[in-house]
């Protein structure tokens, strides 16, 4: 049985909107182990993208821990956990977040360019995420000419080509046609068997739960 | 490479947007860069001043003139080396719109005071001989094809008639703040004639001008010369060549100080219309920076991406402008009466300013977007929609 990867304790996390104070999470503790395929599911505004957020390291709680890779992150200051970030988490989101301005390729090196990678090594990074989500002859089309599918794959490329150490999902199909939401899910599938990447995905959609190891659902900020 | 590459498609994004926006810069730093220059153009007597020159001229206003008299007590005053005078001649030489200084001075010495005024030994000689000579600045001598010898014939209007001046020398400046375009003749001449036609206005003079030795101490000369004058018919007022220059700049100081300020409000409109574009730029952009973020981009860099095309645009904007302003100015010269302003170039303090203007409008047209970019948090920039 691997270590946990992602270890989290005791966290609580709320919101101030104006003078009001909203909770999100309540006291939440989850283990997560290395290559897992973890699938949060639950209402709208029950805390998943929130508790995403906390692993991925781009939100910090009012109090609990949250360790991964075994670094706990409301250690690092912000610009640490920046650096941290862009060696250790792949971003995949609901609506894509290409730079549209970018041509595929270019949106896939992105994250690189902050690594101390050569530019032939980031080409070989580039290239092999591309070819592995099937656009690699599609590499130099920007996002306007490619369809919400490979749209996507390209984000999943740009996740993956900096070999992180997990791959953060918000609703990853949730934009997507039937056709082209089981590509992606199956192509994350494909990820954990494949290559052993750790996944975090929070989804709505039940062939996305299908996919995953294990389900988890959040309902008013409490795990269950 | 691709950061500036990511600057240079983001500035294109909008490209009509960007176009408009580089457009109006361009205009606005060519008006500003036209606004300067004639600015820079009335004020360049005051620089091209000679410090140990004074100017004495009648107390209440330099259209009232002086005794003759008063050029002998002014050379008694301790200090002062040399004493001449001139006389504001007026006149029309082929029609109004022929502007240039025609000054009716003493043929003796008003080069020993002006040294800014090359002359040839002979030609200056030449011209002190021939009561009716007349020398005059290269840029005259050019603007109508005149040479040594040429009769010029002018019409007066503060000292009535038809007057000819034969042209017996031809100064060069020594600078290019030193004005190319005036004619001297002999204040005898006028003086003369003066006699004859209107004896009351004989043996007058406009102003003197006044070398000392020391100009450290042209207050103290100022101030015992004028009190040689005191309660006197036609009290003095004694003062540096620059002050005298920039008193004479204050009658049109109302349009001088409007143009001053009209130039830097349009640096102001500069800043609006790129901090205009920049903020919908940026707020257009809220989730991409948010991505960026997430992806570990630091401040700094999103400082250089909003920052960097800030800069481009305005940039890309004075550039054109700066382009502009040059023929603008030449067009602007010569849509003038000739001679209105005897130098009138795009100076180096103009490229500068306009050049820093866009730059620091630049700079400061990124601030509120940056400051907003840096402010928003990740997960609030994610949800952002558009």
């Amino acid at each position: 049985m691997p270590g946990p990867i992602i270890e989290i304790k005791n966290l609580f996390k709320s919101y101030r909107r104006d003078s009001l104070e909203i909770p999100v999470l309540n006291d939440i503790s989850l283990t997560v182990p290395e290559g897992e395929f973890l699938g949060l599911m639950g209402p709208s505004g029950s805390g998943k993208t929130t508790l995403l957020n906390l692993i991925a390291g781009i939100d910090k709680p009012n109090s609990g821990t949250v360790t991964v890779a075994g670094t706990d992150l409301s250690s690092l200051s912000e610009s640490a956990l920046a650096k941290w970030r862009s060696r250790h988490v792949g971003f995949i989101f609901q609506f894509y977040n290409l730079l549209p301005v970018l041509t595929a390729y270019e949106n896939v090196e992105l994250p690189l360019l902050l690594t101390s990678l050569s530019k032939k090594e980031r080409r070989e990074h580039v290239d092999a995420a591309l070819d592995l989500v099937g656009l690699a002859d599609r590499m130099d089309h920007y996002p306007r000419q490619l369809s919400g599918g490979q749209e996507q794959r390209v984000a999943i490329a740009r996740a993956i080509a900096g070999d992180p150490t997990i791959l953060i999902a918000d609703e990853p199909t949730g934009d997507l046609d039937k056709q082209s939401a089981g590509e992606i899910l199956t192509l994350l599938e494909r990820l954990n068997d494949e290559f052993k990447k750790t996944i975090v995905v929070v989804t709505h959609d039940p062939r996305a739960a299908e996919k995953a190891h294990t389900i988890r659902h959040l309902d008013k900020g409490e795990l269950t | 490479m691709r950061v500036f590459k990511l600057i240079f498609k983001n500035a294109l994004r909008h490209k009509l947007r960007t176009f408009l926006t580089v457009l109006g810069i361009a205009i606005a730093v060519m008006a500003f860069g036209l606004l300067r220059t004639v600015v820079t153009a009335w004020y360049v007597g005051v620089e091209a001043s000679a410090a140990n020159r004074l100017i004495t001229r009648h107390a209440v206003s330099f259209i009232f003139p002086l005794p003759l008299a008063y050029r002998d007590k002014i050379a008694r005053v301790p200090g002062v080396e040399l004493v001449t005078y001139a006389n504001w001649f007026g006149g029309v030489y082929i029609d109004k719109n022929q502007f240039f200084a025609r000054l009716a001075v003493d043929a003796e010495n008003i080069f020993d005071a002006t040294p800014e005024f090359l002359i040839d030994q002979k030609e200056l000689e030449a011209f002190k001989r021939e009561r009716n000579a007349c020398i005059i600045g290269e840029q005259i001598a050019k603007n109508y094809n005149l040479k040594i010898g040429d009769v010029m014939p002018v019409d007066g209007d503060i000292y009535p008639g038809r007057w000819e001046f034969v042209v017996r020398g031809i100064y060069h400046p020594r600078n290019k703040t030193t004005d190319p375009s005036q004619m001297l003749f002999h204040w005898q001449y006028l003086d003369e004639r003066m006699r004859q036609e209107a004896p009351i206005r004989a043996g007058q003079v406009g102003w003197y001008i006044i070398r000392i030795s020391n100009p450290d101490n042209s207050a103290a000369i100022s101030d015992q010369i004028d009190a040689q004058f005191k309660n006197s018919r036609a009290e003095t007022k004694t003062e540096t060549e620059r002050a005298f220059t920039q008193s004479f700049i204050s009658m049109s100081s109302a349009i001088i100080n409007a143009m001053n300020f009209i130039s830097f409000v349009i640096i102001g409109i500069i800043l609006l219309v790129l901090g205009n574009t920049m903020v919908m730029s940026a707020r257009e952009r809220v989730r991409e920076y948010a991505v960026l973020k997430t992806f570990g981009f630091s401040a700094i860099h999103l400082v250089g991406l909003i920052g960097g095309e800030s800069l481009l645009i305005s940039s890309l904007g004075g550039a054109i402008g700066l382009a502009l302003t040059f023929p603008m100015t030449q067009g602007f010269a010569a849509s003038l009466p000739r001679g209105w302003f005897p130098i009138f170039n795009v100076e180096p303090i103009t490229i500068f300013l306009a050049c820093s203007s866009a730059l620091l409008v630049g700079v400061l047209a990124a601030l509120f977007p940056i400051q907003r970019a840096l402010s928003t948090r990740i997960a609030d920039g994610l949800r952002q929609i558009g």
